[in-house]
């Protein structure tokens, strides 16, 4: 069962010096399940993100992703996961195969591999055109599509995505969360944040953070039925209300 | 995973064409343009002259402190004042003033005087300047008693006479460009190897790219040493050049070992690129890592000896060039490439700079952390 | 920077303009004081440069290190190596066996003279006159090199003289020299217009040009374009704390030239000061003409780097005297700001002429500011 477990987190604490960013969170995420993870701005999300993905090592308590410690095995976490993020996933002036080519580099992947894996993906999205494109010319909706390609192109454990959809016209949108929906079908473990509550209607699981503690973890329909309410949206706006940390 | 990372370095510069020119423009106008002007040589003095004579031995006297190349009779003056105005007004440097009857007294009584006043703002320029003319006029003193041999001496036919012979020892010409050109290629490595992978590293930082490589297992050593090794590469290329246009251009070959070059070029590669990963772990912004950078690099330029000798220095100033690792290889590029000095007599230089591999090397790794 | 709908009713619009550009002007402030280190460095190396050029950077040549060569070793040759001893310019530091080292002892770059007498020289001094002293000197130091030469024989000069017992030779002239403006031959005399001229044009074209630019990168360019500021105030605020810097990196190094350096302000402090603060405009104006041409930060670094600060200490006149130069990089160095105004700064403050000599430099430096100024401004117009 444990093995089954693709995050297991207990405890984790991360303090700058009075400051208190995560306040012992524990939680568990199965394989290729899609996990949102939600909060206000300020609330320790980045935080968290950041000690899961091994940039940040936790003040207490243990974090497992893949198997693997958190805080003493962060280089062997960081062959098991992908991670992206809004503000950058792909080099803007590398062309498109490039960026596929560095990072299956990066991850070790044979120079095959990555031949075959560039030449799937880009029929899958329908970028076959755009392979010499830089990336900086291609539209954000593009971008963030082709970057979550990236992201999975070296078939992680887990998939960190920060808020991935930013900025982002509704039609993409649904379109991001099908290749979602495909890799988690593959058993890829998705770990998403997002500040769209009709995003996290797609979770199979959501947990909402405030001022650095978990204050709900449930599926999204169990969330709308224990706070007796008709959306995500009020859940978290009930819930955010009592955070006394204001966002940034 | 060296072999991507270095790729991506690769496309990265050459597909900025900005820097890319930059790249391979700055050192062929370095190599082209800086001898040229980075010359301390007097030449052109603009002189001002009051002569009261007007006499053939006056005549005589300045057609050849004019012949001598060094100096340009820009302004004829009656007097003082107006003289003086000539150099207020930037058209004279120097005033040569010949006074009445100087013909007379001089064949008369033997010594005659006459008066330099040099502009000495430039201090070098004024000092230099006037110890031409005085070696003109000394000079032309002894073309005078050579006519006039009967006039030998006052005493007798047997005066003791030596002759002075200056050699001037790798350089006879005494051009300023054998002095500058390997010196340019000691600021073109710096530049190259120091100045553009700090800002590189930098970029990714502020750009939040670095973020990215951070997730992935990619080790921290491996990131950094795939940004360094184009610009090592472009390093060695972009001397190589250069030597080859100073041969082509200047006539100046180096004197001594290539390979004793390229050895110390290696290592002297390795610390200025220690150097820039510890300044670009201390910094936030581009603007930040520049600023560091060329603070320091501008005293180190200063404290190398460069423009002016080690020796000038006072004694406080010469015991902290011991501390700048620029000081030793300007150095060695200057013995190596004019003299031909060999790995043995440079062996301290090679312990000093192989020291300050080691200590930037530690630096930046101690300096440096992945994740916090 | 925040203007509430309220305030728009009460006040007139010029009044919540001035508002908006001083809370600009206050931010522009909050960057740099929240940068400490640049901070310093933006304060600290104007001290540093004077510091330096002040007291270790000098020309002048001293304790020149001597070899001899002395096959003859007589009476004459120990006279002339005694004046060298005495002299408190050479150190004589070896004395060489053999022929061959005279030439490789300059390989271990310690030596700067060596002094190689003739065979039997104090003889041929006395009846062939075909006595002879070699002075080789590394000439890889050009400038060096002649002046240990002339120093030498200076000294051989003297002690010819001292040989003709009457020490009079006919058909001596003897110039009697004066050094004008600096009779110590101080390099700060030199060095201290050019480090003003330098800093200022570091300040303000490059800080400008690259604090303008990283904001286009970092795409906060856009926000504040588009907020109710007029482009041309968000450009100005952003020059000022520059301006202000440089105003006091000026003090600064007038301050240490005349206490510390003992380089008096020869002229009017009124004529300095506003001369200065034309190059200032003019080299503000360079930076926005910059930051309107060029994208990202590394190459506002690199071609303000390449483009003014070369030029400014290759061709302004700084360390290489302009007159030496080739005529055509003599032609170039005309467009070079930094040469007007270094040259105005040494009549001013050193050579303490008035103003009227300076006017052509004047001049030039206001037709320089006027052109970089429209120019700038229309391109800045254009790319918005």
């Amino acid at each position: 069962m444990e093995i089954e477990r693709a995050i297991r987190v207990e405890e984790l604490t991360k303090r700058f010096g009075d400051f208190t960013a995560v306040d012992h969170i524990s939680f568990s995420v199965g394989r290729g399940e899609i996990f949102g993870f939600l909060g206000a701005n300020g609330a320790g999300k980045t935080t968290a993100m950041r000690m899961l993905c091994g940039l940040s090592i936790p003040t207490s308590g243990v974090g497992y992703v893949a198997g693997f410690n958190v805080a003493t095995q962060s280089e062997e976490v960081k062959k098991k996961i992908g991670y992206m993020s809004q503000k950058f996933s792909l080099y803007e002036d590398l062309k498109v195969w490039e960026n596929l080519r560095l990072f299956g580099g990066i991850y070790g992947m044979s120079g095959r591999a990555i031949a075959e894996g560039t030449d799937r993906i880009l029929n899958e999205l329908g970028f076959a055109a755009e392979r010499n494109t830089l990336v900086k010319s291609l539209p954000l909706g593009w971008k963030q599509k082709l970057a979550f390609s990236v992201s999975i192109f070296h078939e992680p454990k887990v998939v960190f995505l920060d808020e991935p959809t930013g900025g982002v016209d509704p039609v993409t949108r649904r379109q991001f969360w099908e290749l979602i929906y495909q890799a988690a079908e593959r058993g890829i473990t998705i770990f998403v944040t997002t500040h769209y509550m009709d995003e996290a209607e797609y979770c199979d699981r959501v947990s909402i953070m405030v001022d650095g503690k978990i204050k709900a973890l449930d599926t999204p329909r169990n969330l709308r039925s224990t706070f007796g309410v008709a959306s995500m949206d009020e859940v978290f706006r009930r819930l955010a209300r009592e955070a006394e940390r204001k966002g940034d | 995973m060296l072999k991507y990372l270095i790729e991506k370095e690769f496309k990265q510069i050459v597909r900025n064409s900005f820097l890319l020119r930059q790249i391979v423009g700055v050192p062929l106008m370095m190599m082209l343009v800086m001898p040229w002007a980075a010359n301390q040589e007097v030449k052109n003095v603009q002189l001002s002259l009051i002569d009261n004579d007007h006499s053939t031995v006056s005549e005589r006297m300045v057609q050849k402190v004019v012949a001598s190349g060094y100096f340009r009779l820009t302004d004829v003056s009656e007097n003082d004042a107006q003289a003086m105005r000539s150099v207020e007004a930037g058209s004279a440097d120097i005033i040569l003033e010949i006074p009445a009857d100087f013909e007379k007294t001089l064949v008369n009584g033997g010594v005659g005087s006459v008066s330099i006043r040099t502009n000495a703002v430039d201090g070098m320029k004024g000092g230099l300047g006037s110890s031409y003319l005085s070696s003109i006029l000394s000079d032309y003193s002894a073309d005078l008693r050579a006519e006039y041999p009967g006039m030998m001496t006052t005493v007798g036919e047997n005066l003791p006479t030596f002759s002075v012979v200056p050699h001037y020892a790798f350089n006879p010409h005494l051009d300023y460009k054998v002095f500058m050109v390997p010196a340019l290629m000691v600021m073109l490595l710096t530049m190259l190897a120091g100045f553009l992978p700090a800002l590189n590293i930098v970029g990714e930082k502020e750009a939040g790219t670095i973020e990215q490589i951070n997730v992935t297992p990619v080790k921290k050593f491996l990131f950094v040493l795939a940004k360094l090794i184009p610009y090592w590469v472009i390093g060695f290329v972009v001397m190589s050049l250069c030597m080859l246009l100073a041969a082509l251009i200047y006539g100046i070959y180096p004197t001594g070992n290539l390979l004793t070059i390229y050895l110390f070029a290696t290592i002297y590669i390795l610390v200025v690129s220690g150097m820039a990963l510890v300044i670009s772990n201390y910094s936030d912004t581009m603007q930040q890592a520049m600023f560091v950078m060329f603070f320091f690099v501008m005293i180190f330029i200063l404290m190398s000896g460069l423009f002016t000798p080690i020796s000038s220095m006072p004694g406080w100033a010469q015991a902290i060039t011991y501390l700048n690792p620029l000081r030793y290889f300007m150095q060695v590029m200057r013995l190596v490439y004019l003299k031909g000095s060999g790995f043995a007599e440079l062996l301290p230089s090679f312990f000093a700079l192989g020291s300050f591999a080691a200590f930037f090397g530690i630096w930046a790794v101690v300096s440096y952390r992945k994740s916090a | 920077m925040r203007c509430s709908a309220g305030w728009l009713g009460k006040r007139n619009g010029k009044e919540i303009e001035m508002k908006q550009f001083l809370s600009f002007i206050r931010k522009e402030f909050y960057h740099i004081f929240r940068d400490r280190r640049t901070m310093l460095i933006l304060l600290g190396m104007p001290i540093v440069q004077i510091l330096l050029f002040g007291f270790a950077i000098t020309t002048e040549v001293k304790e020149v290190q001597v070899a001899v060569f002395d096959p003859s070793r007589d009476v004459a040759t120990q006279q002339i190596v005694e004046s060298f001893r005495e002299s408190p310019y050479f150190r004589l530091v070896e004395e060489l066996d053999d022929v061959e080292s005279i030439h490789t002892i300059f390989k271990y770059g310690k030596i700067n003279l060596v002094i190689v007498f003739g065979e039997n020289f104090a003889e041929n001094l006395l009846h062939t006159g075909e006595a002879s002293v070699q002075l080789i000197t590394d000439g890889t130091e050009p400038n060096q090199a002649s002046t240990i030469t002339a120093y030498a024989s200076n000294i051989l000069a003297d002690y010819a003289a001292s040989l003709a017992e009457q020490g009079s030779l006919p058909y001596q002239i003897v110039p009697e020299i004066q050094m004008l403006y600096n009779p110590q031959s101080e390099s700060a005399y030199n060095f201290v217009p050019g480090v003003m001229g330098l800093i200022l044009m570091l300040i303000c074209a490059m800080m400008t040009s690259i604090a303008i630019v990283r904001e286009k990168e970092t795409g906060t360019m856009e926000v504040l374009l588009a907020s109710p500021m007029k482009p041309i105030y968000i450009i100005l605020a952003k020059a000022v704390p520059y301006f202000v810097l440089s105003i006091l990196n000026l003090v600064t190094i007038l301050l240490l030239a005349v206490f510390v350096l003992h380089v008096p302000v020869a002229g009017s402090l009124v004529s300095l000061l506003f001369v200065s603060l034309v190059f200032i405009f003019l080299a503000l104006s360079l930076g926005l003409l910059i930051s309107t041409l060029i994208d990202t930060q590394m190459a506002a670094i690199l071609a303000s780097g390449m483009g003014l600060m070369m030029p400014t200490m290759l061709l302004s006149g700084l360390i290489f005297p302009i007159a030496s130069m080739p005529i055509a990089l003599q032609w170039i160095s005309l467009i070079v700001p930094a040469r007007w105004y270094i040259e105005a700064v040494r009549k001013i403050m050193i050579q303490g002429v008035g103003m009227e000599f300076a006017l052509k430099e004047l001049g030039v430096l206001l037709l320089m500011t006027a052109v970089l100024l429209v120019v700038s401004l229309k391109k800045f117009k254009i790319r918005l």
